[in-house]
């Protein structure tokens, strides 16, 4: 390996603790600055909406939650990939602390979801194939934080929570797309979420701002935790 | 390799006859939780047949999640498993051998019972056939990805509910063909679709998840 660039310097917990709490602390206070500018952008700058009156601005949560949910279920994936690979125990430590976020976004989109649902479509609840598919991936969470904590060695209890991880991640898209196409033959398209194509751009800057707010605070949120596992374990 | 894979699944299903009521508790497990939904739901015909399809499949994820205890947990009791994951066979067959050799116990039954419960839940006998291939084709899916579960959890406590909590939402996919299956068949279109696709999934799981539950035994087994 080529000796001017240490890849694994950081791989250290010893090393890596100082940086996780500098990295921590920025993006503790730029998630502030952001949601405070995405939220002022969406409550108060952006219009309302033509159709949906003022319900619609719970949009600035719950899009950006559920992008995060996904997102967040990938990286611990390819963490938990890299730990198995390079038996590196930060990497396990990372995919564990990812976890916890990651079914906090997927909860926030489906407790978003559920009460914007209830204006616009008359309901809490509908069987559609994107609820349903975070349902489900909320469910996978759950799983891999319950594998983990059932398991006492720490070595045992991450590779087996990373190989379930992988396990999910593969089987990601396909439950995705088994359960639209379910959705599609039981009830057709009584209810869509999709909405109109063309967002007003004052909507879509909201939405990225209350997004970047989200990436900051899951980076620093999984940051302190992994710092907590350091302290715990080393 | 055949040979090994030959011996290991003669192997687990002598063990299966001679503890055969451990075979017969997951199938009146199917039997009863079909039979509990009439008792639920109501007994009005038109009802019963249009859930037929996914009370049956239900039972039997259900039942062929029971049983994966099983699979793993008297091997590693008595160190046989130990010797498996040192011997010269490759674990990759072992497993396979030992995930087909579940099927044939706790998956292939179920193909024979459904009938019987699809006639109490008056389904037109058309589509017994359909029934019937939908669940050959998807229960050793189950056996498979099950089979993931069960190497995961191996020797832990309340491993069973945590088997349950791990193992159920991998099986959705199954349970949204298996039973659409049928019920495209029901509403007068073709059931290939399906079908083909659930082909697809034992194809992928076969080729992958040996893999996998070998991977899981020698993390559990360190």
């Amino acid at each position: 390996m080529d000796s001017s660039i240490r890849w694994f310097w950081f791989a250290s917990p010893q090393t890596f603790f100082p940086l996780a709490g500098t990295i921590a602390r920025w993006c503790a206070a730029g998630a502030a600055l952001l949601a405070v500018a995405g939220l002022y952008v969406g409550l108060v700058v952006a219009p309302t909406d033509a159709q949906q009156g003022e319900v619609y601005r719970i949009i600035f949560i719950h899009v950006p939650a559920a992008w995060m949910s996904m997102f967040i279920y990938l990286v611990m994936a390819g963490w938990a990939a890299v730990g198995l690979a390079f038996n590196t125990r930060l990497s396990f430590m990372l995919a564990q602390a990812l976890a916890p976020t990651g079914a906090l976004f997927t909860f926030i989109a489906l407790w978003t979801g559920s009460l914007w649902g209830r204006p616009t479509w008359g309901t809490y609840w509908v069987w559609d194939a994107r609820l349903t598919s975070e349902l489900i991936l909320l469910f996978l969470y759950l799983g891999f934080m319950a594998l983990h904590a059932a398991i006492d060695e720490p070595r045992r209890a991450d590779r087996a929570s990373a190989l379930l991880a992988i396990v999910g991640a593969v089987n990601v898209p396909i439950i995705y797309y088994s359960v639209q196409w379910w959705n599609t033959l039981h009830q057709g398209a009584s209810v869509s979420i999709t909405r109109a194509p063309s967002m007003a751009a004052i909507m879509l800057t909201g939405m990225l701002l209350m997004a970047l707010a989200f990436w900051l605070y899951s980076i620093a949120a999984v940051l302190v935790r992994v710092r907590c596992m350091i302290r715990e374990r080393v | 390799m055949l040979a090994v894979a030959r011996a290991v699944v003669r192997r687990d299903l002598l063990l299966a006859l001679r503890r055969r009521s451990d075979v017969a508790t997951a199938l009146l497990f199917f039997v009863i939780v079909a039979s509990l939904f009439p008792l639920g739901v109501g007994a009005e015909p038109n009802l019963l047949r249009s859930i037929a399809p996914g009370v049956i499949w239900v039972a039997a994820l259900l039942s062929s999640m029971l049983s994966l205890g099983r699979l793993f947990a008297a091997d590693h009791a008595d160190g046989t498993l130990e010797q498996m994951l040192l011997g010269a066979a490759p674990l990759g067959v072992v497993v396979s051998a030992k995930s087909l050799a579940h099927w044939l116990v706790s998956g292939l039954p179920l193909v024979a019972i459904a009938p019987f419960i699809a006639l109490q839940y008056d389904l037109a006998p058309g589509l017994y056939g359909v029934l019937a291939l939908s669940l050959l084709l998807g229960t050793p899916v189950l056996s498979l990805i099950g089979a993931i579960g069960a190497a995961l959890t191996l020797g832990l406590r309340g491993g069973g509910v945590l088997l349950a909590l791990l193992v159920l939402p991998l099986y959705v996919p199954v349970l949204i063909l298996g039973a659409g299956a049928v019920e495209m068949a029901g509403a007068g279109l073709g059931p290939e679709g399906q079908l083909l696709l659930l082909g697809a999934l034992l194809v992928l799981a076969a080729a992958f998840s040996p893999w996998a539950i070998a991977a899981a035994l020698r993390i559990s087994m360190e």
